[in-house]
């Protein structure tokens, strides 16, 4: 079984590019090109000295003691929460404004659910001289004041999506008709393992770096490059794309994907993806997606804004109607307390949208002697608020 | 030979409006079709609301927004439709996202449009591949048309794709826009009209984006076959209501 896209921008049944002709030469254009610039040597090396350099990598896979003995298992925490900007995002902003530079772009926009990738986009304008205008839902702008503050310090205009849920989706929505509306100059950088091919697969390469370094880091620690299991939470899928990608033809390694359940699986108040989602398509590609009967796309709700997503990137949709993947849906309360515990042993705050990954070690058995890397794709400095109105601190 | 190819055939230029269906009310859908011909209009693109449309501006959205809310389903719409053409008879063109289409089942949908008596579709992102892959077959079987978009930044290559694929007219998008999202033209769609005029296709090119007035759909039709008007023309319903259509198409043909 492959698990990676085929010549064709599809994974199995799920993937391919749906846009309106509008978008095709930009898209294609980008096709064409995105292996050949990976490869460059020059490019290679530009995109590897600011990973280790700017944002700090190798982030460090950490042994979480206190963790594991709680759990009865060995606990790993991949740290991307230790990276510039505060999250995972950072990976794949600094690959793609590099791309955009070599495609003679001179002006970037993107969408933001959090702000984490927003601001993950701004930071590499900033450090790039880039004009960037990042599209944020009205209600996760109310609800996310301090990477808007983070953004617009990073020179970047934050442009409010007023229509439908006016979140996540309606930003892409915007994003993707502001390049309709100007499809020479720009390139939109999509912070997700979502969108027309070949942005799933670009993503997902760019933030690949992240199971590339667990695996001999892993080999430093315990002597064997694959854990028993990987862990990561999902909302579009990127920090679950790169944490994934070097263990997806590893058949001895268990992936574990972790959805956002929010008020329960069952209780219209869910971003579960795979377990409400049917086949259909959402900016363009093909994947699963929660939507009604007649095929609209229905408004998606958990605590946490980086997974509030209706939909999940192709490669996921994927590796979970394929078996690969085991999917867990994990609520908001349920997060919520991992994100207390992993704080109290492990003295790390995670972003609410790890602590769901954090989360099914309550529910998920593993044996003592099984290793399970979790990535720990953000820290909880943005969720501070939400913690504090929770916990009631 | 469907209504869209005879239409194509007379030696007027065609003025087509767009409107989505539900609104702005739910039942409004039928009554606006027969006044629009009553009227003169030679052809009319219905559009099926969706949640997520992205290739439209703020006027098209926010009219596709309110139809759902109103109740407007793809099942509805067929509905409404079942007995149009007892009382209409110019080509009718059903317009949306690929997505609304794929969960009523796209041959269901295509079969559902010739009982009907719909004579095209226009799917905007429903890439041309993945047409002629899968669906290309089916909309032949059941009699419609597909229209293909094009662009000032599609390629001559791609025109020519397109050009051979499409059997009806192409949909000439007359700018880098979504819908709604400007007045008049300059010169840069002058010699855009031009150049694709020069390029002699097959299919004759209706314009689209952009037409508001009779001015612009004098400018639109000067080289092309015809022209449509939707933000324009939901405008207008939203500020005059229903009951006024007429004073809008012949503001257009003044």
């Amino acid at each position: 079984m492959n698990y990676n896209v085929d010549e064709k921008g599809y994974y199995g049944e799920f993937g391919g590019a749906f846009i309106p002709e509008m978008l095709y030469p930009n898209v294609e254009n980008l096709r064409q090109q995105y292996l050949k610039i990976m490869a460059e040597p020059s490019f290679k090396k530009e995109f590897d000295q600011l990973l280790k350099d700017y944002v700090g990598r190798p982030s460090p896979l950490y042994f979480a003691k206190r963790l594991s003995e709680k759990y009865n298992t060995k606990v790993y925490l991949k740290r991307e929460d230790l990276n510039h900007t505060g999250a995972h995002k950072v990976n794949n902003t600094i690959g793609q404004i590099l791309m955009a530079k070599r495609l003679g772009k001179t002006r970037i926009i993107a969408e933001t659910g959090a702000g984490q990738h927003g601001v993950a986009t701004a930071t590499v304008c900033a450090l790039m001289g880039m004009e960037c205008i990042v599209y944020m839902g009205e209600i996760d702008i109310a609800r996310q004041a301090p990477n808007v503050a983070r953004m617009k310090m990073l020179g970047a205009k934050v442009r409010p999506a007023l229509s439908g849920s006016r979140t996540l989706k309606d930003a892409t929505n915007e994003a993707i008709r502001d390049w309709i509306n100007n499809p020479v100059d720009t390139h939109y950088i999509i912070g997700s393992a979502i969108g027309p091919h070949p942005y799933p697969d670009m993503v997902t390469r760019f933030q690949s770096v992240i199971s590339e370094e667990i695996k001999w880091q892993l080999k430093e620690k315990e002597g064997r490059e694959n854990p028993d299991y990987v862990v990561a939470c999902i909302g579009g899928g990127s920090n679950a794309a790169g944490t994934f990608y070097h263990f997806l033809h590893e058949k001895e390694v268990g992936i574990i994907a972790v959805e956002a359940a929010g008020l329960g699986v069952d209780s219209g108040e869910s971003a579960a993806t795979s377990v409400l989602g049917k086949m259909g398509i959402i900016h363009g590609c093909k994947t699963l997606l929660m939507q009604t009967a007649d095929g609209q796309i229905t408004e998606p709700y958990s605590i946490s804004a980086g997974l509030d997503y209706p939909g999940v990137g192709p490669m996921h949709a994927h590796l979970y109607k394929t078996g690969r993947a085991e999917f867990i849906a994990v609520t908001d309360d349920e997060a919520m307390q991992a994100g207390m515990v992993l704080s109290k042993l492990e003295g790390i705050i995670p972003a609410i949208e790890s602590s769901h990954a954090f989360a099914i070690l309550e529910t998920r058995k593993f044996r003592p002697e099984e290793i399970v890397v979790f990535n720990l794709s953000g820290r909880g400095d943005k969720d501070l608020d939400t913690y504090i109105k929770y916990f009631k601190l | 030979m469907n209504r869209i190819h005879q239409k194509l055939q007379e030696g007027k230029k065609i003025l087509s409006l767009y409107f989505t269906a539900g609104y702005p009310t739910l039942n409004d859908t039928v009554k606006i079709i027969q006044d629009l011909e009553k009227n003169g209009v030679d052809m009319i693109e219905i559009g099926l609301p969706f949640s997520d449309p992205l290739a439209d501006g703020p006027t098209i959205q926010a009219s596709s927004t309110q139809a759902l809310k109103n109740g407007m389903t793809t099942s509805l719409l067929f509905q409404q439709l079942k007995d149009i053409r007892k009382s209409v008879s110019i080509p009718l063109i059903l317009m949306g996202y690929f997505n609304p289409v794929l969960q009523y089942g796209v041959e269901e949908f295509c079969k559902k449009c010739q009982e009907i008596g719909i004579d095209g579709l226009i799917l905007p992102d429903l890439p041309l591949d993945v047409y002629q892959e899968n669906y290309e077959a089916i909309f032949k079987k059941y009699g419609l048309v597909n229209i293909f978009l094009i662009t000032p930044q599609t390629s001559d290559d791609r025109i020519r794709q397109i050009d051979a694929a499409s059997d009806g007219f192409i949909y000439m998008v007359s700018s880098a826009s979504v819908t709604g999202s400007q007045d008049g033209f300059g010169n840069n769609q002058e010699a855009y009209f031009e150049r694709i005029s020069d390029m002699r296709l097959k299919n004759p090119q209706i314009v689209g984006f952009g037409i508001s007035n009779s001015e612009t759909f004098q400018q639109a039709t000067k080289h092309a076959k015809g022209a449509i008007i939707g933000s324009a023309f939901i405008k207008f319903l939203t500020q005059k209501g229903v009951d006024k259509v007429g004073e809008f198409v012949k503001g257009i043909q003044k």
